[in-house]
């Protein structure tokens, strides 16, 4: 619900940067227990970008995983979204650590000429 | 514009103070949030040497950015504002209809002489949330977020500067009814209490966990209703704490008063503590 509102805040940070440089790729780094859907960030990143200089660009999603421990076999559980169970079937688990990382961590820009 | 899906135009934010009367409008003309910048801008300006170098090289430039950098940095002013002053603000969120305000006016009613409480109520549109919280007395200010569906950090600020709350208070931010996207905002509250009420269904915190990992506190509302509904209340609670194993919960109906003394001691315990 909130993508696009997202969206706009990567594109003007990003356009903040890039100054007239044409953006060429985004990256990003979202956490798989962030509410935040990837498909509708696309979706919507097509129509924010348009007739800005990162119009056309690509849009590079890495997703981070948040990291939990499982409170009866002690096993590390990796969490792939917030309901994620432990691989011993246990869903006694401990907060997680990271996965709710909302981040651009870069971008890539035409040369000057 | 809606702040959060964009869904319409002509749409803006307002923050009232129904004591006054006075409304201001919380988009400019433009339809462009306004932007407090920042003291202290964490990205470099794009002259730094290193950008310039980048741009003149086409190599990747790293930003390392928050998305939500803006708001996370406005939430952070509102949080040392308040701290300095000794103010506890918490951040209610729930579906509409759980019971917010109902749980405000009996709060109010029942600590209000003792101390002093301001509530800030977020709503799309009206001003009877906090028309309600004025007639218990207390000072209450309205932010209409127009089609946006979450109160954020801005509005909180411009919220604050016009309740002006007193040194050592309780302030309650009644966030817009969406158990979605308030989650993602921080507005510089010490804590988020989630309300739920048992004539939702038991399985909520599971639909929706984010707004659960996201709170310290769960209320469960309506314990009055609990013989009418078929609602589980040892599984939602085993549902709260699966997706967030150190949520406090408390069950109560603010109607008719039981489990009240337990949030009182759970308020003052936290406004013992700033």
């Amino acid at each position: 619900m909130h993508e696009l509102a997202i969206t706009r805040n990567i594109v003007e940070a990003c356009r903040a940067r890039a100054g007239n440089a044409r953006v060429l790729c985004v990256t990003l780094e979202i956490g798989t227990l962030t509410c935040v859907m990837p498909e509708a960030l696309r979706f919507c990143y097509e129509i924010v970008t348009d007739a800005t200089p990162l119009a056309g660009s690509e849009l590079e999603i890495i997703r981070l995983p948040g990291i939990s421990r499982c409170r009866d076999c002690g096993g590390e559980v990796i969490m792939h979204d917030p309901l994620s169970c432990c691989p011993c079937g246990s869903v006694h688990l401990t907060p997680p650590q990271g996965g709710d990382e909302l981040r651009i961590r870069s971008m890539d820009i035409e040369e000057a000429d | 514009m809606c702040t959060t899906c964009g869904c319409s135009t002509g749409a803006h934010a307002t923050l009232t103070d129904p004591a006054t009367g006075r409304i201001l409008h919380l988009e400019r003309p433009d339809g462009q949030v306004p932007r407090q910048e920042p003291a202290d801008p964490s990205p470099a300006p794009p002259s730094a040497p290193a950008e310039r170098h980048a741009r003149a090289h086409g190599t990747t430039v790293p930003l390392e950015q928050a998305v939500l950098a803006a708001n996370d940095r406005l939430a952070e002013r509102n949080r040392r504002w308040l701290a300095t002053r000794h103010i506890l603000a918490l951040n209610l969120v729930s579906s509409p209809g759980a019971g917010k305000t109902t749980l405000l006016e009996r709060t109010l009613r029942e600590l209000g002489d003792g101390l002093p409480i301001g509530v800030v109520e977020g709503d799309q549109e009206t001003l009877f949330d906090s028309e309600r919280i004025r007639a218990t007395g207390c000072r209450a200010v309205q932010v209409n977020t127009g089609t946006g569906c979450h109160l954020d950090a801005e509005m909180l600020a411009r919220a604050l500067g016009q309740l002006n709350p007193p040194r050592h208070s309780l302030v309650m931010i009644e966030n817009v009814g969406n158990l979605v996207c308030p989650a993602l905002f921080d507005l510089g509250e010490a804590a988020k209490v989630a309300i739920l009420s048992v004539t939702e269904g038991a399985d909520k915190p599971l639909k929706y966990p984010h707004m659960f990992r996201a709170a310290r506190l769960m209320i469960l509302n309506k314990l009055d209703l609990l013989p009418y509904v078929d609602f589980d209340v040892a599984a939602c609670i085993a549902y709260a704490r699966r997706v967030n194993p150190d949520i406090d919960v408390l069950s109560l109906s603010a109607t008719r008063g039981d489990g009240l003394a337990a949030w009182y001691r759970w308020l003052q315990a936290r406004l013992a503590r700033v």
